[in-house]
């Protein structure tokens, strides 16, 4: 009885805060300088990793869905369109690549808002570091979940069939590309992550953009067997630029136009997203 | 220049739709000093800490922190302000060691540099033992040390401590009371938020009772008691059955409202020192008691408390409205 008393009190002692050394840590403690706005960026992009460990279900958007999309899509589209599986998913993988991971990018904007909801979004917004470093740090962290889930479905899509003309050059010129657009498109979400009350509202949202935006595209079908008022949504989505863009990419071509198209709407996004959502977690 | 004052507001103002939930706030907060805000659930405490703290814009008035304007010089006020908010502001997701290391790279410490000062404070915290669990993990206290740990890992010139203590066991508020003595023994400003009056009593020299967004009252602790009277009586009685004629009787003695307690022998009054101080009135009522035949068991002449004092503003303010 006594004994168990004490091992608990000592216990209990040593979880104590110690206000000696407490008082000699604050005395000693020199303020380093600044630190730049490259090293609080990829600061937050290493939490956003750190998340990754502790919370690895997350990772189920960037494996299991790819590999799905990919599955899905070839073996139910691939008879009906090309005539054969093998002939389609040539055509299907880099498509369905593009729109995997413009889809995955959904989950920035409930990441931003989760973290609102909790508390740790004021101490991020009461230091004295560059402004745009927590949502930089997010969406560094979805390049990485980005590049997995690209790997992921070129690895199923070879397993099935495909053979990228372009070789490892073409590929990862490909998927370049395709993370510039998504880190860039990944702008929206951080606006409606920090505009959205609940992360529900968000999520309704996000589907409300991604659905009409991905499929109405050239993903699954060559857009001149569409009507002509859809061929003109279509033609111009920013979608359909980019999936051309590493569609020919990987084939081995060099698709000048839509990688310029591609480009100029990253650059697009994030010149009106990026100072709207800057503006909107000032604001808060 | 009021270059001493960490704090100074003027006519702070802050409206969410139709509620004024800051209307009027004028602080002046000493530097190297626990300043305690004091008041009620949504008096417009923690809005006021937020405004002070960059995270919300004034919607009226001027709030400025060592000098410097929370609005126009948002980055001066960062930098040498930490703030612990009412839930916990760090990442429960992540382990305690990861969230000081995470936030001691923000704040330009280098790698190893990180890592060390998050292993000193955790220790210093009693909290090495959890550094390797995840923040939802720990218990309500081991949170609040965290989150303050989080908050000085580059000693702060102020720190905002909303509530400190909402919801912690004594022994776990006890700690944090010993860590802000710590810190502020070191030359840093605090300004704690609380509605615990014995918390506000224990570390605060100066105190704002807040309600409905504005100061109804400021001093010391000292000043605030004596401006509700200059002490109180507190009474036990032998017999219950007498208390309804001692209520009589002291009332007329002392000339002041008389308090019956939930305790059927207790009698609380205030007492207006006056010209002749508070023991000679209470002496006074005592003897009158004495003459009537009623026997007093126990008596006590004290300081109102704070919780007296808190009462008696807000009943004013209340009556007024």
């Amino acid at each position: 009885m006594t004994t168990t008393t004490t091992t608990q009190e000592t216990e209990l002692e040593r979880e104590a805060p110690r206000a000696e050394e407490l008082a000699a840590l604050l005395l000693s403690a020199e303020r380093p300088a600044r630190p730049s706005a490259l090293t609080t960026s990829l600061t937050f992009g290493w939490r956003a990793m750190l998340k990754i460990k502790h919370v690895p279900e997350q990772m189920f958007d960037v494996t299991a869905f790819p590999i799905m999309m990919v599955l899905m899509y070839t073996y139910l589209f691939g008879g009906a369109i090309a005539g054969s599986v093998s002939a389609y998913v040539q055509f299907l993988l880099p498509g369905i690549l593009t729109m995997s991971v413009v889809m995955i990018t959904m989950y920035t904007g409930v990441a931003v808002n989760t973290d609102i909801v909790k508390g740790v979004f004021d101490r991020f917004r009461s230091l004295p570091i560059w402004r745009p470093s927590p949502m930089v740090g997010y969406l560094l962290g979805d390049v990485v979940r980005y590049l997995i889930a690209s790997a992921v479905m070129l690895g199923v899509g070879l397993l099935i069939g495909y053979r990228p003309a372009g070789g490892v050059a073409g590929v990862l010129l490909g998927v370049a590309l395709l993370m510039v657009f998504a880190f860039s498109f990944s702008w929206i979400w951080t606006m409606f992550g920090l505009l959205l009350r609940t992360e529900k509202s968000v999520m309704g949202v996000s589907m409300m953009v991604i659905f009409p935006l991905t499929f109405l595209s050239n993903v699954f079908v060559d857009p001149r067997t569409m009507p002509g008022w859809l061929q003109a949504f279509v033609n111009n989505s920013p979608v359909t630029h980019v999936a051309a863009a590493v569609r020919e990419l990987m084939a081995g071509g060099w698709p000048a136009a839509d990688i310029a198209w591609s480009l100029g709407w990253s650059a697009l996004l994030v010149a009106v997203f990026g100072p709207v959502t800057m503006r909107l977690y000032n604001r808060r | 220049m009021s270059t001493n004052l960490a704090i100074e507001t003027t006519a702070l103002v802050k409206v969410f739709g139709d509620n004024r939930a800051v209307d009027g706030v004028d602080l002046r907060v000493p530097a190297g000093t626990v300043y305690g805000l004091l008041g009620p659930n949504g008096a417009g405490k923690t809005t006021t800490v937020r405004m002070l703290a960059t995270l919300l814009r004034p919607d009226g008035g001027e709030a400025r922190v060592f000098g410097h304007d929370v609005l126009r010089e948002a980055d001066a006020v960062r930098s040498r302000v930490s703030l612990t908010g009412q839930y916990a502001s760090v990442d429960e997701d992540l382990t305690g060691t990861e969230n000081l290391v995470l936030l001691a790279r923000l704040l330009g410490h280098s790698k190893p540099s990180a890592r060390d000062r998050a292993a000193q404070l955790l220790e210093a915290f009693g909290l090495s033992r959890s550094a390797g669990k995840q923040v939802k993990a720990y218990s309500g206290g081991m949170r609040r040390r965290i989150d303050i740990a989080a908050s000085i890992l580059n000693t702060p010139d102020l720190l905002f401590l909303d509530e400190p203590t909402t919801g912690l066991d004594p022994r776990s508020r006890n700690q944090v009371w010993d860590i802000v003595r710590a810190v502020v023994a070191q030359g840093t400003t605090v300004l704690l938020t609380t509605q615990y009056l014995d918390e506000a009593d224990h570390l605060a020299s100066r105190i704002a009772v807040i309600d409905h967004g504005r100061v109804i009252a400021e001093g010391t602790k000292g000043e605030l008691k004596a401006s509700v009277g200059s002490g109180t009586v507190h009474l036990r009685l032998r017999d219950p059955a007498r208390r309804q004629e001692a209520e009589r009787v002291l009332a007329a003695a002392l000339g002041a409202e008389v308090l019956l307690d939930a305790d059927p022998v207790a009698l609380t009054a205030r007492v207006d020192g006056g010209d002749r101080g508070a023991s000679e009135q209470a002496a006074r009522a005592l003897a009158e008691l004495a003459r009537s035949g009623i026997t007093v068991d126990n008596f006590a002449l004290g300081q109102p408390s704070l919780d007296e004092v808190f009462l008696a503003l807000t009943d004013r303010k209340g009556g007024a409205a």
